[in-house]
């Protein structure tokens, strides 16, 4: 059977997610691997939390904010923007590819480039392979 | 006994819309067996009235502790169904709404499992995060009763009217030296042909007059901060150098005034002198020197004007003065522009004297415009005999210029050729189109009767290109109903350029944090159910810095905003949304990490050196908490914990 990826995605509720919505009530389909969970602000999302995912046995995890400059909270993406960079800096050294992070910016009116956004990275990490935490018992 | 959640899900089909894709029934029954979840049930339409019901009865009979509507965005229902437990007397924030339309069936195929998959995923998250919710009540606060408009075209000036009518203190700032808009520079309005001065110009000596309205002409705004019932403003008032008591628009400064230079008002078809009134009629009803074409105050170099002036109006002294006030609501009225016709390379880069654009043709029409109202053209002075009417100039036109529909231009095109028509009883008119759209209460009347009665003619078909020759603008086009190429001798083009959101979207966006869509016009909170609010708390939007819009429509608009702003200040208190930070005090270690996180100001380290939130500044975000090094922090129902369990849910097995 064909490899595939489980993901996880963190939408900001003002940009993110309403681009998601968009992207629904266009009907831009794309592949169902990614699982969202809205959380009221891009700058929410604690890496700690990107980690958890993958010990979870997560093969990809996508955040997503508003473009710089455009955040409903002024600049709770500029932390993430800093934060997700540094987090990458270390994946190396829990034996994760950094690739299986991406950090986007979709706006409410991006729903084309959300459905887009999730096509590729699902393409992505199957070409990446499953994590290698997704068969440790947890 | 420790305290054990018993959760409703409630799956709604939305018709066919989800349970085309997912299978709800199933899901139904897969759900039950899921920690902590007691009851579940599917049902056709659960925002209706039956399906509200469904949700009371099972919480009262359940017993249910929380519940989880899975069903649209929580940006279409949420506050329903929030509204829905309450009257069964369960706290609001326990509903959440898992979202299993716009971001799962409406975009994955129908045909496989795997969208009842990824619901029932996006289901068991929703159950983790709401069973650990906590009960909350929001914080109730006070609030300005003023409120802002911005932009004092028709749109703002109806909006300040509704608002100072309902009781409340306005203050409208326009940035021009008089308000009006786009509006006072039309000659007549569609369909109906009222002189458009005549209906303008009442309501703007009420905005002058009304006791409740506080109009600030070329004035600015320059910052705002705060939140939705406390927003603080900033306002430059620039110095006109004019005392508008004072001055009794004799004229005799303008006279005397040395310098020429473009008339704004008159679309650069005329001149104005450095001291200038824009038109007579203008509110407030006073000169202003425009210091940019003045020969130079500082040092004085003329001083002609002040000369003249016999009733001591002019003062070379004035400075900007600044003005801070607070406002419970702010409308944003910020109006449009022309897209510039130096950008159509089809239609001569704007270098042509005898090209002109639509707002311009009403200055030539304009019984108070440059020519008295008789069209005659800019080069040379002639009445035109053959006029070239061309329409979706810079609209409809992805791939050059703008793809969307400026609206209004099917119709003042239609306008501008009966009344040149009028003007002019031999001259030809000629009309190139590519749709007519005419979609408002007796306008598609109106453009037949221009078609049969004033015998313009219509060509279906794009002008190719446009050159001059011997006085003449050649103008190629092709018609498309007979099928044949059209080269006309025009004395005269008018283009119907594309409406574009004028500067102030831009700059208010930026003052209020508002979202603007891919063409730049404010972005409403729903296209359809929110049109007049933005998604920033207490800023609504009038007229044409939405979108594309006729006078009715502004009018409308205005009407509209003012409503949700009468709406809003009329309320005792507000209630300020209570998902804010939280402080562990026993796990801050008084680093003060968060206090620079936070963009509201809402952190502090208190005199026992650990972190304290101020509930009424704190708008939620988390940022802080996801920076808190000890994990002090915590956002309310969006937790740690929450979004661990989320996330374990989502992954599944």
């Amino acid at each position: 059977m064909e490899f595939e990826p489980k993901l996880i995605g963190f939408l900001c509720k003002w940009c993110s997610s309403a681009g998601a919505d968009l992207a629904g009530v266009s009907r831009k389909s794309y592949p169902p691997n990614l699982v969202p969970i809205t959380v009221n602000c891009s700058g929410r999302i604690d890496v700690s939390q990107i980690v958890k995912a993958f010990k979870d046995g997560a093969d990809g995890v996508l955040v997503s904010g508003c473009h710089p400059g455009d955040c409903h909270y002024t600049s709770g993406n500029y932390k993430t923007w800093r934060r997700v960079a540094l987090l990458k800096h270390v994946l190396d050294d829990f034996g994760l590819d950094p690739d299986r992070v991406r950090l986007e910016w979709i706006s409410a009116t991006e729903g084309e480039k959300f459905a887009q956004t999730v096509e590729d990275f699902t393409a992505e990490i199957k070409e990446l392979g499953p994590g290698p935490f997704r068969d440790v018992k947890k | 006994m420790a305290f054990k959640p018993r959760i409703g899900v409630f799956i709604c089909h939305c018709g066919e819309n989800i349970a085309g894709t997912v299978d709800v029934s199933n899901l139904a029954e897969e759900i039950i067996g899921y920690d902590n979840v007691s009851f579940s049930t599917d049902y056709e339409y659960m925002c209706s009235d039956p399906g509200q019901n469904k949700i009371k009865e099972a919480i009262e009979e359940e017993n249910l502790t929380g519940v989880v509507v899975a069903a649209c965005s929580p940006s279409m229902h949420e506050d329903t169904f929030r509204r829905v437990v309450e009257e069964a007397d369960l706290n609001r924030y326990q509903c959440e709404i898992a979202n299993i339309r716009e971001q799962c069936s409406w975009v994955h195929g129908e045909g496989n499992d795997r969208p009842t998959e990824k619901a029932l995923k996006i289901i068991k998250g929703t159950v983790e995060k709401v069973k650990r919710n906590v009960s909350m009540e929001p914080v109730e606060r006070e609030h300005s009763d003023k409120c802002l408009v911005i932009g004092g075209g028709i749109a703002g000036i109806q909006a300040a009217l509704d608002v100072a009518e309902a009781g409340n203190e306005v203050i409208l700032v326009e940035k021009s030296p008089t308000i009006g808009g786009h509006m006072a520079q039309l000659s007549e309005t569609f369909p109906t042909l009222d002189c458009s001065q005549c209906i303008l110009t009442p309501k703007m000596v009420e905005v002058n007059q009304h006791p409740n309205i506080e109009l600030m002409a070329y004035s600015e705004v320059r910052g705002i901060s705060g939140y939705v019932g406390n927003y603080r403003a900033r306002i430059e008032r620039k110095p006109t150098y004019v005392d508008a008591d004072a001055c009794n628009l004799c004229g005799d400064c303008e006279e005397v005034c040395p310098v020429e230079v473009t008339d704004e008002f008159n679309q650069g078809l005329d001149t104005r002198k450095a001291i200038n009134i824009p038109f007579s009629q203008a509110i407030p009803s006073s000169y202003t020197l425009d210091t940019e074409a003045c020969l130079g105050l500082n040092p004085l170099r003329c001083s002609e004007c002040a000369e003249a002036c016999d009733a001591d109006a002019i003062n070379f002294d004035q400075t900007s003065e600044y003005v801070e006030e607070e406002f419970g609501a702010i409308i944003a009225a910020t109006g449009y522009d022309l897209y510039p016709k130096e950008k159509m390379g089809e239609y001569g880069y704007g270098e042509y004297d005898d090209v002109i654009d639509g707002l311009q043709f009403e200055r030539l029409l304009s019984a108070t415009g440059p020519t008295g109202g008789e069209v005659r053209r800019p080069s040379d002075g002639k009445v035109p005999e053959n006029v070239v009417f061309i329409q979706c100039s810079g609209s409809r036109d992805p791939e050059n210029h703008n793809s969307y529909c400026s609206k209004i231009c099917c119709m003042y095109t239609a306008k501008h050729a009966k009344l040149y028509r009028e003007t002019v009883p031999d001259g030809n008119a000629y009309v190139f189109y590519i749709d007519i759209r005419a979609g408002g209460k007796d306008y598609e009347e109106f453009i037949q009767n221009v078609r049969e009665e004033d015998r313009v003619l219509y060509l279906k078909g794009k002008v190719s290109k446009l050159k001059k020759a011997d006085g003449k603008m050649k103008v190629w086009g092709l018609d498309e109903i007979s099928g044949e190429r059209v080269e006309i001798d025009a004395d005269l083009v008018v283009l119907a350029q594309s409406i574009i959101p004028s500067e102030g979207a831009e700059e208010t966006s930026e003052h209020l944090n508002l979202n603007l869509g891919a063409n730049g016009f404010f972005k409403e909170a729903h296209p359809k159910l929110r049109p007049v609010e933005s998604l920033t708390g207490g800023v609504f939007y009038a007229g044409t810095g939405q979108g594309p819009k006729d006078i009715p429509d502004s009018v409308s608009q205005g009407s509209g905003a003012a409503a949700k702003a009468i709406d809003l200040l009329a309320k005792p208190t507000l209630s300020h949304d209570p998902q804010v930070v939280e402080i562990d005090e026993d796990l801050c270690s008084g680093c003060g990490l968060c206090v620079g996180q936070c963009p509201y100001d809402a952190l502090d380290i208190n005199s026992k050196g650990v972190a304290e939130v101020n509930e009424l500044l704190c708008e939620g975000c988390g940022t802080c908490a996801s920076g808190c090094p000890t994990n002090a922090l915590s956002l309310r129902n969006l937790t740690d914990e929450q979004l661990t369990e989320m996330i374990h849910a989502h992954i599944g097995d």
